[in-house]
């Protein structure tokens, strides 16, 4: 596979040093009169995948910014390597083309448009997107356009990626296939990851390991290490027998 | 898509016809409205003299727009990074619009005497208005989570303007424009009757109290299709230069 020694120039040697690992220890963190998190300790190894799900309102995203630097913890400590944010929308810029809004990261860090394109496109054609290089994001399907926002994410290189509901607005068929497809992207060219989410059967599918959170304010109710082969399939009966115990955890009964 | 074309101007053959009898057959005397073929006649006969004149009021009102564009792209940029601007001065600029030009446009003239300058000034307080609300509730409404995207890229707060607002604030600028340019060609006559010596504005005062009625609808005429032109282009630049814009899509569908 002559692409993968590309891949490796790109996505690894120039920008990933630190051990990729982060390290949340009884975070607290309010807004006003109300505390989203109290006491919330949280580890993931490098190259780890964790899946953080809780109800809605539990201080998820709160939990993501933090890991990002993008908020402040009013107590506890956040550490761990520099960390990416991808918001559930895509968020694509809507004059540019698949390729240039991939490229972002790298016109950020200071590359001209073309050379920018040129180190995006070898991981654009592996991970699938090659004939939607020019494809504004009004002309791409809400799964491609999520593909371009991940391989954005990934281009960044920043060792932890920290994914807010990146398949919630997807629809279910199409979820199935991007986040097949986003494990295969991360066998290429892995991350510590952190995903939040609220369905508790992606986080399954997904996570090495599972954390379940209360509702406000959150915190850890269950921790539920997933080691199952991959790719997992939704209806392998030790996936739902873990996901009944991460939704007994938030207290939901079937 | 024919009757797109053919409904607009069915209407506008029939009013036409309808003010063609009425000023032909009605009470009112040609000197107060004279009939579309007298300004037709006008427009034809007094060319040379109608055409020098509206050279002079579009390049005011070329001018006076590209001024008011600088100066309300410049505003909207300020105002949008500044808290204490968006506090001290969007009140002022608000304030600026009640100001009525009949009043103000005397004074520019004294300032600035009968020269270009205070028709510029005028045409430019009122048309950067529309620009800088349009382009700063453009800048403003750029998502939010897309800035916190940029932000844990380590993008500085100039590549934020950069790559995120500036071409989002481009449709509103443009949309702003298209406003300004409607009342760009009222500034300029304006401008021109507080004090000036030629331009349609000048043509218009001087031909009421010449009786030549015909002259002065056909000066209007002009001053319309000026503006109609200009509006026009910046559709056409809207088209090309934000394809991406939701209003573009929707009229190309």
């Amino acid at each position: 596979m002559p692409a993968k020694g590309v891949m490796d120039t790109t996505l690894q040697a120039p920008f990933i040093s630190a051990p990729a690992s982060i390290e949340i220890e009884r975070v607290t963190r309010r807004f006003g009169a109300v505390t989203a998190l109290e006491g919330l300790s949280l580890r993931a190894a490098e190259h780890e995948v964790v899946c953080v799900v809780g109800p809605s309102g539990c201080g998820k995203s709160t939990l993501l910014e933090l890991v990002c630097g993008l908020q402040a913890p009013d107590a506890g400590t956040v550490a761990g390597a520099p960390a990416v944010y991808m918001p559930q929308r895509d968020l694509l810029m809507p004059w540019w083309g698949a390729l240039d809004n991939a490229a972002l990261p790298l016109r950020v860090a200071g590359q001209s448009p073309a050379a920018a394109r040129e180190h995006a496109r070898p991981l654009f054609a592996e991970l699938g997107l090659a004939g939607f290089e020019r494809a504004r994001p009004d002309a791409l399907s809400g799964g491609m356009r999520q593909r371009v926002a991940f391989l954005r994410t990934l281009l960044s290189g920043k060792p932890v990626l920290a994914l807010d509901e990146p398949f919630a607005a997807l629809d279910a068929l199409t979820r199935a296939e991007v986040q097949r497809w986003l494990e295969q992207a991360l066998e290429r060219a892995p991350r510590t990851v952190l995903l939040v989410t609220h369905d508790v059967e992606e986080a399954v599918v997904l996570g090495d390991r599972v954390v379940v959170l209360s509702p406000r304010p959150g915190r850890v109710v269950a921790e539920l290490a997933v080691e199952l082969p991959r790719p997992r399939r939704r209806t392998d009966p030790a996936v739902g027998a873990l996901r009944e115990r991460a939704l007994a955890a938030l207290g939901v009964t079937a | 898509m024919k009757l797109r074309i053919l409904l607009p101007a069915l209407l506008f053959a029939a009013l036409l016809g309808a003010w063609e009898l009425y000023a032909r057959l009605g009470p009112l005397d040609p000197l107060i409205l004279p009939a579309p073929d007298q300004i037709g006649s006008s427009l034809w006969h007094d060319r040379g003299l109608l055409w020098d004149n509206l050279a002079v009021t579009g390049r005011e009102v070329l001018l006076g727009i590209l001024v008011a564009v600088a100066a309300g792209v410049g505003c909207a940029i300020a105002i949008h990074l500044s808290t204490t601007l968006r506090r001290g001065v969007y009140p002022l600029l608000i304030a600026s619009q009640t100001l009525p030009i009949v009043i103000v446009a005397p004074l520019l003239v004294a300032w600035f005497g009968y020269d270009i300058a205070p028709k510029l000034a005028i045409v430019a307080l009122i048309c950067f208005f529309p620009v800088t609300v349009t382009t700063l509730d453009a800048l403003a409404s750029v998502d939010p989570g897309a800035v916190k995207l940029l932000r844990t890229l380590d993008a500085s707060r100039w590549q934020v303007f950069r790559f995120l607002e500036a071409p989002a604030a481009l449709p509103g600028l443009l949309s702003g424009t298209k406003i300004a340019v409607a009342v760009a060609v009222i500034g300029a006559v304006l401008a021109e009757q507080a004090g000036s010596s030629d331009g349609l504005g000048h043509l218009l005062l001087q031909a009421i109290p010449q009786l030549e009625t015909p002259r002065a609808y056909a000066a209007v005429v002009l001053l319309s299709a000026l503006a109609l032109l200009l509006f026009g282009a910046l559709s056409l630049a809207e088209r090309l230069a934000v394809p991406w814009a939701p209003r573009t899509k929707r009229r190309n569908a």
